[in-house]
C-alpha cells in the first residue's frame, strides 16, 4: 500500500479553494492517483466540478433525513466522479442554526468507522471552509488526519491576513502534532507584483508559494458546465497549471511548522508593495466637519 | 404534623388529614387541573391500540430512554483499572449525574472529576481547564492513571483531546511517562455501552500501540476476559472462579468488583483493585481475549484482532445452559485444560434446577428491555425454561443485534410470536403492555413506572416488574448478584420463579374467594 497522503486546503472565503482543489485533484486522477475529496463546508460545493451535478447529498443532510448517522451507510454519501474520484461532502446546517464544526467532525468519524480511506487511496484532501473558525473545522488537521496544509490566497489585503490567522491556528495544532504548513497557492487577481508579494508572504511565514496559477477566464467556462478545467478542456494553458501544481504538490517535501507575523508587520510588508498606504494619525477619528474647521483654521493661518 | 420523636417519611405522612387538607386546597385554588374524569378518560386513552399507533408515530421525542450517554459508560470503564481515576473533560453537571447514577445502583462513593468548563471555556475551547485539571487531579487524588472522556459540551466544540494532553505533557503539567488515555464520547452518539467500549479501546491503545514489538499471542498462557459495560458484580467473580477452578490464569480487563464493593472497616479507599497497567501491557501476550458482551464491543474487538493478533473466539453472552457449556467449552479447547468436574457438577445443579421450577415458568409471558447482550442472554434462558419472550427491547441495540436477535426468535416455539425491537423508550413499552399484556416485566427500575400505570387500569391489566439489569435504584444489593455462567442462570431463575410465585399468592389470597388455590407448597 501506498502511504495515504492527507491535506487540508484552507483560505478566505470565496478565494477559489474550491474550484482549485477539484481541479488540482482532477489532474492528479488524469496522472492516475487514486484520491478522496473531503467538503468540509456546510455549502456542500466541494465535489460539484468532479460529480457534475448541483451539490451532492451530504453526509449530514442525509443523516437528518434518517434519523441518525448510524443510519447510514457509506455508499449513500460516496459518489464517484471524474477519474475515479471518490466525493464526500460532511454538509450541515442551514446558515444561523446549529453547529457547523460539529457536522465537520461527524463526518469524519463517519468516513473512518465505514472504512473509507481504504487501502489503495494515495490522496485525500479536505476542502475546509473559511477560516478556522471553531475546533470543528480543525478536524482534518488533528492527529492521524491531514498532516499537510496548502493555504490559498491572493495579493488582496484580507487574503494575507486570512492566511497569516490560519497560519496561527497550525501552529497550535503543529506544536502538539505532526501537522504542518506545505505552502500558499496563489490564485491570482492580477493585482500588482502579485507573485513577489505572495513569495514575500511565503518567506515571511517560513513556507514556499507552491504554485501562482494565473486568471483565466477558462475557468469560469468549465465552472459553468460543472467541470473542471482538466476535463472541459484537457488541451488548455490553464489546465497545465494544474498539472504543475499537481506535480509540485505530488513532489513536495517542504513542511513546516508556519512563523506567523504580527498585524504591523503584514501592514509593513503590504505597504512596501503599495497595497496599504501609511496611516496618518492625526485624521483618525476625526469628523468630516472638524476637519473642515482645522483646514479653514490652517488657511487663515496662512 | 411531624414531632421530633415521631419523625414519618413522606409516606405516611402525607395521607394524614393535615396533610391531606393541604393538598386539596393547593389543587383547588392553584393547579388548575382538569376533573379527574377528564384525566381519566386521557389515561385510559393513552392505554389504547389507537394511542400505540400515534406513539409509534413519534419522531423528535424520548420518553423514559432504557439508556445512558457514553462518558457513564467510560467513567466504569476506568473505575476498573487499578489507581485510575476517571476524568471527564466538560461540564460539572454531567460528572455529578454519572456519580450519582452509579452512587444510587451501588451504593458506595463514586471518585470522578470534572475539569469544569464553563462558558469561557465554551468560547475559548477546553485546554486550559484540561491543563489545570490534571495537574490539579494528579496532585490530589494521587491517581497512577487518569482515564479522560467527554461530555457533549467538548465534543461539540471539537475539542482536541490528543493534541491537549500532548501539550499539557509538554507544558510539564503532568509528567511525560504519566499515563493519561483518553477516549472521545459525545453523549448524542451511541450510548453509555458504547462509551465503555470507546474508553476501554483508548486505554488498550494506549498502552499497547506502539509497544507490540515484543509481544506474540500465547506467550503468557493467560486469557483475557473483557466485561463491556457490566455491573453484576458477582458477574466478574463467577468468571474469576470458574477459571480458578479450571486452573486457568485469566485477566480481567476493567475490574471494578473492590472500588465498588469497599468494606466499611473505618478506612476510605479511594482506589481499590482493578485491572493492573502490568496486565494491560502483558494482554497482548494472552492466548485469546474473550467478549463477554460480544455486541457492544466493536471498536474492542478491532484493537484486539488488528492490533494484539488475537482471534476472538465468536460466543454468546454466557447466560443460561447451553451458552455457558459453549463458553467453557471455547475455554477448554484454548487453554487445553479439561472443564473439572466441580463446574460439571454446578451445571448438573442448574439443570435440576430449572426441570424443579419449569412447570412454573412454561409458557409464562415476559416483555423485557435493557442492553443488547443482556437481553438476549435473557430470552436465552427464557427459552431453557420453556418461558415465551413477548417484546424485546433494546433501546440501544444494534441493526445487526436486531437482526441476531429476530432470527433467535423465530428458530424457537417459545419465540416465534415475539418481537425484537431497537430505538424504542420505555413509553413505547409502556404502550406494548396494555395491547399485549405480559404476565411480567424484566429490566431496571424504570419499570415500575409501567408496572403502577398498568396497576392503575385495573389489578387484571397488572404488569408486575422483576429488577435485572441496570440501574436498580430502588431495591438493595441486586448489584451483587450474578447473571452468566451457571451460578447466574440459577439466580435468574429463582428469581423468575419466586416472582411467579409471589404474585400467584397474591392472586389467591382472597379469603374464600380465591384462595383454594393459596397453597403452602408450591
Amino acid at each position: 500500500m501506498a502511504k495515504l497522503r492527507q491535506a487540508a486546503i484552507y483560505g478566505k472565503g470565496g478565494i477559489g479553494k474550491s474550484t482549485t482543489t477539484q481541479n488540482l485533484v482532477a489532474a492528479l486522477a488524469e496522472i492516475g492517483k487514486k484520491v478522496m475529496i473531503v467538503g468540509c463546508d456546510p455549502k456542500a460545493d466541494s465535489t460539484r466540478l468532479i460529480l457534475h451535478s448541483k451539490a451532492q447529498n451530504s453526509v449530514m443532510g442525509l443523516a437528518a433525513e434518517a434519523g441518525s448517522v448510524e443510519d447510514l451507510e457509506l455508499e449513500d454519501v460516496m459518489s464517484v466522479g471524474y477519474g475515479g474520484i471518490k466525493c464526500v461532502e460532511s454538509g450541515g446546517p442551514e446558515p444561523g442554526v446549529g453547529c457547523a464544526g460539529r457536522g465537520v467532525i461527524t463526518a469524519i468519524n463517519f468516513l473512518e468507522e465505514e472504512g473509507a480511506y481504504d487501502e489503495d487511496l494515495e490522496f485525500v484532501f479536505y476542502d475546509v471552509l473559511g477560516d478556522v473558525v471553531c475546533g470543528g473545522f480543525a478536524m482534518p488537521i488533528r492527529e492521524n488526519k491531514a498532516q499537510e496544509i496548502y493555504i490559498v490566497c491572493s495579493g488582496e489585503m484580507m487574503a494575507m491576513y486570512a492566511a497569516n490567522n490560519i497560519a496561527k491556528g497550525i501552529v497550535k495544532y503543529a506544536n502538539s502534532g505532526g501537522v504542518r504548513l506545505a505552502g500558499l497557492i496563489c490564485n491570482s487577481r492580477n493585482t500588482d507584483r502579485e507573485d513577489e508579494l505572495i513569495m514575500a508572504l511565503a518567506a515571511k511565514l517560513g513556507t514556499q508559494m507552491i504554485h501562482f496559477i494565473p486568471r483565466h477566464n477558462i475557468v469560469q467556462h468549465a465552472e459553468i458546465r460543472r467541470m473542471t478545467v482538466i476535463e472541459y478542456d484537457p488541451t488548455a494553458p490553464q489546465a497545465d497549471e494544474y498539472r504543475t501544481l499537481a506535480k509540485k504538490i505530488v513532489d513536495n517535501k517542504n513542511f513546516v511548522i508556519p512563523t506567523p507575523v504580527t498585524m504591523d508587520e503584514l501592514e509593513e510588508l503590504l505597504m512596501e508593495f503599495g497595497i496599504l498606504e501609511a496611516d496618518d494619525e492625526s485624521i483618525i477619528g476625526k469628523t468630516a466637519a472638524q476637519l473642515a474647521a482645522e483646514q479653514a483654521e490652517a488657511l487663515a493661518a496662512a | 404534623m411531624q414531632a421530633v420523636d415521631d419523625i414519618k417519611p413522606c409516606y405516611p405522612l402525607f395521607g394524614e388529614p393535615d396533610y391531606q387538607a393541604s393538598l386539596k386546597n393547593k389543587r383547588d385554588v392553584f393547579e388548575e387541573r382538569h376533573p379527574p374524569e377528564k384525566v381519566q378518560e386521557v389515561f385510559l386513552w393513552t392505554t389504547t391500540a389507537e394511542y400505540q399507533e400515534l406513539n409509534f408515530k413519534r419522531e423528535a421525542l424520548t420518553v423514559d430512554p432504557a439508556k445512558a450517554c457514553q462518558p457513564l459508560g467510560a467513567v466504569l470503564c476506568a473505575l476498573g483499572f487499578e489507581k485510575t481515576l476517571p476524568y471527564v473533560h466538560g461540564s460539572q453537571g454531567c460528572v455529578s449525574y454519572f456519580r450519582t447514577y452509579f452512587n444510587r445502583h451501588f451504593k458506595e462513593p463514586i471518585c470522578c472529576v470534572s475539569d469544569s468548563m464553563t462558558e469561557d471555556a465554551a468560547v475559548f475551547g477546553g485546554q486550559k481547564n484540561m491543563f489545570d485539571g490534571l495537574e490539579n487531579a494528579r496532585a490530589i487524588y494521587k491517581p497512577e492513571m487518569i482515564a479522560v472522556s467527554t461530555t457533549c459540551m467538548a465534543e461539540v466544540i471539537g475539542d482536541d483531546l490528543n493534541a491537549f494532553i500532548n501539550n499539557a505533557k509538554k507544558e510539564g503539567h503532568v509528567p511525560a511517562d504519566f499515563p493519561v488515555p483518553f477516549a472521545h464520547t459525545p453523549s448524542f452518539v451511541g450510548s453509555h455501552v458504547t462509551g465503555w467500549d470507546n474508553m476501554f479501546e483508548g486505554i488498550m491503545r494506549s498502552f499497547t500501540l506502539n509497544h507490540m514489538a515484543d509481544k506474540t499471542p500465547g506467550q503468557n498462557g493467560k486469557l483475557n476476559f473483557v466485561p463491556g459495560f457490566e455491573t453484576y458484580l458477582g458477574n466478574f467473580r463467577v468468571i474469576k472462579r470458574m477459571m480458578a477452578e479450571m486452573d486457568i490464569e485469566a485477566t480481567l480487563l476493567s475490574d471494578p468488583t473492590e472500588v465498588l464493593d469497599t468494606p466499611a472497616d473505618g478506612e476510605f479507599r479511594m482506589y481499590a483493585g482493578g485491572t493492573t497497567q502490568d496486565e494491560i501491557k502483558d494482554a497482548p501476550n494472552a492466548i485469546s481475549t474473550i467478549l463477554l458482551q460480544p455486541f457492544q464491543l466493536d471498536k474492542t474487538k478491532k484493537l484486539v484482532e488488528n492490533t494484539w493478533n488475537h482471534e476472538v473466539p465468536k460466543l454468546n453472552i454466557p447466560m443460561g445452559v447451553d451458552w455457558t457449556d459453549d463458553f467453557l467449552m471455547k475455554v477448554s479447547e484454548l487453554t487445553g485444560k479439561p472443564i473439572p468436574e466441580s463446574l460439571a457438577k454446578e451445571r448438573g445443579r442448574l439443570v435440576d434446577l430449572m426441570s424443579d421450577s419449569h412447570a412454573w415458568l412454561h409458557g409464562k409471558k415476559f416483555a423485557l428491555y435493557g442492553d443488547p447482550d443482556f437481553v438476549m442472554g435473557m430470552v436465552k434462558i427464557l427459552f431453557e425454561c420453556g418461558a415465551e419472550p413477548t417484546h424485546v427491547v433494546s433501546h440501544n441495540g444494534s441493526k445487526r443485534w436486531l437482526k441476531t436477535m429476530e432470527k433467535m426468535l423465530s428458530e424457537s416455539p417459545f419465540g416465534v410470536n415475539a418481537k425484537a425491537w431497537t430505538g424504542l423508550d420505555l413509553w413505547h413499552l409502556r404502550s406494548l403492555c396494555f395491547t399485549d399484556k405480559p404476565d411480567f416485566l424484566i429490566g431496571n427500575s424504570y419499570g415500575k413506572f409501567i408496572q403502577r400505570d398498568t396497576l392503575h387500569k385495573g389489578k387484571e391489566f397488572e404488569v408486575p416488574l422483576i429488577r435485572i439489569g441496570f440501574p436498580l435504584f430502588d431495591r438493595h444489593h441486586l448489584h451483587r448478584q450474578t447473571t452468566i455462567g451457571y451460578e447466574g442462570a440459577m439466580q435468574v431463575v429463582t428469581t423468575l420463579v419466586n416472582a411467579v410465585l409471589e404474585r400467584l399468592d397474591q392472586e389467591t389470597m382472597g379469603m374464600g374467594t380465591t384462595d383454594y388455590n393459596f397453597d403452602l407448597v408450591r
